[in-house]
């Protein structure tokens, strides 16, 4: 198997005994089956599928991107598109905050990057203690799946600092799928959302970053 | 068979209703999601989750749960049904769950639910195959683990004579002789069945030869889900 292939649950993606099973994949005898909806990639002889569709699945350390919900005495509740409620504590804002002036620091539907620090019993919790976390204003926030983001960041940031660089924008990518892109002019914004656009309805092509360029190349503003 | 019943609207007698179609991503807001129609009949799926079961009573910390809903819409045939559930839509979301159960693997999501809504915005018999069928497709959509995907048909008995996906006049209208006896079937890729319902009487032969109408047919039906999944994401697909 030399290219990737999307592939459907069942499906056999390789045979052969050489081939080892990845993520996703289970070896029956000599054939490795897909157990998920996906890209199956081979690399090394070791088949994988990497997921593309379905939703967020909130993991401890996530950069998320989500808004202020509700409010309490003692936090916020951010929505950051899983079905849990991920609290934001006010001992997790790294300034002091007097008691019912929340709302000086995060007011209703504002939107917040955060991090997941802990996944509990009783939901999600959250912390905007770190470099690049706290509240955002201006620019314009896009969605896409959050299977892709992975693409869209690119390896080692390359993908993301290609766009960055054609665009002029500040992009924030959050682990949900909410993105946030900010640049002096409108015009620089939308060109970065359609960049990304672009790269969500090709994200099955191999060789994407060039892609990417000439994808540039042709479109400038 | 030359003789025997003749089927209304020319079909032969292992044909399958057409058009069938079938679409995945239908419903945006939805985690997965698929349409599936055969002949008249229209089902949509949309599957949320895995998510935190509530109330925590019945979550099952050894592993997912699968939680199906069958809904008819009152639209969905001539004479408006009336809404919400009854008896038989009670029945069929069971029917549903127990026909999907194992095939998904949902070993990994302990106290967790995935929820499939199965909504028929047409009716015209065979609804609970088109829904597992839809259902199949949406949980794939969905990126839920599965072993792989089912597909689901019904082969009915027409007085003596064994047919192919039975329209609303054979399956519910049509009284000479033994009447009609209706068996949906549910089949994996591999040839194994999840799902088989008879309410009626049947030879143990003619079952066979049911089984294996049925099996031939839901061949058919998983390329087609097999290719509307495929082309959901080549096509350039709209964000979810």
């Amino acid at each position: 198997m030399s290219e990737r292939k999307i592939v459907i649950p069942g499906e056999v993606i390789v045979s052969g005994s050489e081939y080892l099973p990845g993520e996703w994949t289970e070896k029956k005898g000599e054939e490795i089956i897909a157990n998920r909806f996906g890209l199956a990639e081979e690399q090394d002889r070791l088949v994988k599928i990497i997921p593309i569709s379905g939703a967020y699945q909130p993991r401890r350390g996530n950069v998320v991107i989500g808004e202020v919900v509700n409010m309490l005495s003692n936090g916020w509740f951010l929505d950051i598109d899983t079905p849990e409620n991920a609290f934001l504590s006010l001992s997790e804002v790294p300034r002091y905050v007097n008691r019912g002036e929340l709302n000086e620091v995060m007011d209703m539907h504002e939107i917040v990057v955060a991090k997941i620090f802990n996944i509990g019993k009783r939901g999600i919790d959250m912390t905007i203690r770190g470099h690049g976390l706290g509240k955002i204003e201006g620019g314009m926030i896009i969605k896409v799946n959050s299977n892709k983001v992975p693409r869209i960041i690119g390896k080692e940031g390359s993908m993301i600092n290609l766009i960055k660089e054609n665009t002029n924008c500040n992009i924030t990518v959050g682990q949900n799928g909410i993105i946030w892109i900010k640049g002096d002019k409108v015009e620089d914004e939308l060109h970065a959302k359609r960049a990304i656009e672009f790269i969500t309805e090709n994200f099955f092509k191999e060789g994407l970053t060039e892609k990417v360029k000439e994808w540039f190349g042709g479109n400038k503003e | 068979m030359a003789e025997g019943y003749v089927r209304k609207d020319g079909r032969k007698n292992d044909e399958l209703r057409s058009p069938i179609k079938a679409d995945v991503g239908v419903v945006p807001n939805a985690d997965g999601s698929a349409m599936f129609q055969i002949g008249k009949t229209i089902a949509i799926a949309a599957v949320y989750g895995p998510k935190k079961m509530h109330p925590q009573h019945s979550q099952d910390p050894e592993k997912g749960t699968l939680r199906c809903t069958y809904n008819m819409n009152s639209f969905s045939v001539e004479d408006r049904i009336r809404p919400g559930p009854s008896r038989r839509s009670t029945e069929i979301s069971k029917i549903t769950e127990w026909a999907l159960n194992p095939v998904v693997m949902l070993e990994k999501y302990p106290n967790e639910v995935v929820d499939v809504h199965i909504n028929i915005i047409q009716a015209d018999a065979g609804t609970r195959c088109a829904g597992i069928n839809a259902a199949a497709m949406a949980l794939a959509d969905a990126g839920i683990p599965m072993k792989e995907l089912v597909s689901s048909i019904s082969v009915g008995k027409m007085d003596k004579t064994l047919v192919l996906d039975l329209d609303k006049f054979e399956d519910s209208e049509f009284e000479d002789g033994e009447g009609s006896t209706d068996i949906p079937i549910t089949f994996t890729h591999s040839g194994e069945i999840t799902h088989i319902q008879l309410d009626g009487k049947i030879s143990s032969e003619q079952l066979k030869e049911v089984v294996e109408m049925a099996k031939g047919a839901c061949d058919k039906i998983y390329e087609i889900q097999k290719e509307a999944l495929k082309k959901s994401l080549m096509a350039g697909e709209g964000e979810k």
